[in-house]
């Protein structure tokens, strides 16, 4: 079943804060097997700039997908979750996710497409920090196959 | 951010430093762990097979972020990353042995965006056992 058009350029309220913690980005980098210092070294990340040790670019992926069942979980939309995979994936960066930020999540829904009875649905996540300064971008296709093939 | 490579060292087709990335099924079980997305798929055969797939496969959020140290090794600074998307395109299977999976990460310069931005695009080629794993893999990356 083809997904309501209306629900294009829906925006789902912003999510409560996630906070960053230094040992969560240390538990990431180790899980991808990505020993740069300035993902554990505070010292190593202020010699770049940094004012803390910040995360690897697609960590933040973990708070904006969870952000995005706002959309995935709407029953009014009606999206089959058990169907779903993946499509694409994008991140635009105004600065890397770091230690201490209070990340604010804001899903819209970009597009609504139906291609060969598959669902596609974009889903733009805008990540604030707690002044409400922009971080980064999510955008994220879904693709949920046609109940046929599931 | 401070870029380790200076725009001006770099021309449309420099190929940056490729690198493979060993995946098993005891990297997929903490990546799991590490970003929270316990779907059976990247961590339980039987459930794979019985939705189609050939095998535990893994995760595509996985591949991204392993296809951009090659980039973010490369820049010195992961903060030079200014824009990264991929279309996950083939899925890493991973089986149950002691070899698990390969990544292999090439990486060359796409493009010299903006003179003045500093920014280049890097297009990058992910593969498993043959196959692209990833399509329009892509990063903007500011230089020094």
């Amino acid at each position: 079943m083809a997904l309501d058009q209306s629900f294009v350029g829906r925006t789902y309220p912003a999510t409560d804060p996630y906070e960053v913690g230094r040992e969560k980005i240390r538990e990431f980098a180790e899980a991808i097997g990505d020993t740069n210092p300035a993902y554990t070294d505070a010292e190593a990340a202020k010699a770049l700039g940094h004012p803390d040790v910040i995360a690897p670019p697609t960590f933040v992926f973990a708070i904006t997908f969870k952000a995005a069942g706002q959309v995935i979980e709407d029953p009014q939309l009606g999206l089959d979750y058990s169907r779903v995979v993946h499509g694409d994936q994008k991140f635009a960066y105004t600065r890397p996710v770091r230690s201490g930020d209070r990340l604010a999540v804001t899903s819209t829904i970009e597009a609504i497409k139906t291609m060969a009875g598959n669902d596609i649905i974009d889903i733009r996540g805008e990540v604030h920090d707690e002044a409400g300064e922009h971080v980064v971008t999510a955008f994220t296709k879904l693709v949920a196959r046609r109940a046929e093939e599931a | 951010m401070t870029a380790q490579i200076s725009y001006d060292d770099v021309e449309v087709g420099t190929e940056l430093p490729a690198q493979s990335f060993p995946v098993s099924r005891a990297t997929l079980v903490r990546y799991a762990g590490a970003s929270g997305d316990f779907n059976p798929i990247h961590w339980n055969e039987k459930f794979a097979k019985e939705v189609g797939l050939p095998d535990v496969i893994a995760h595509g959020m996985f591949t991204m972020a392993e296809a951009i140290r090659v980039v973010t090794d490369w820049a010195g600074d992961p903060g030079a990353v200014a824009e990264y998307g991929v279309r996950f395109t083939k899925p890493v299977v991973v089986p149950n042995d002691d070899n698990g999976a390969l990544i292999e990460v090439s990486a060359k310069v796409a493009a010299k965006l903006d003179d003045d931005a500093r920014t280049v695009r890097v297009d990058l080629t992910a593969m498993s056992a043959g196959q692209k794993v990833l399509g329009m893999s892509r990063a903007v990356v500011r230089l020094a």
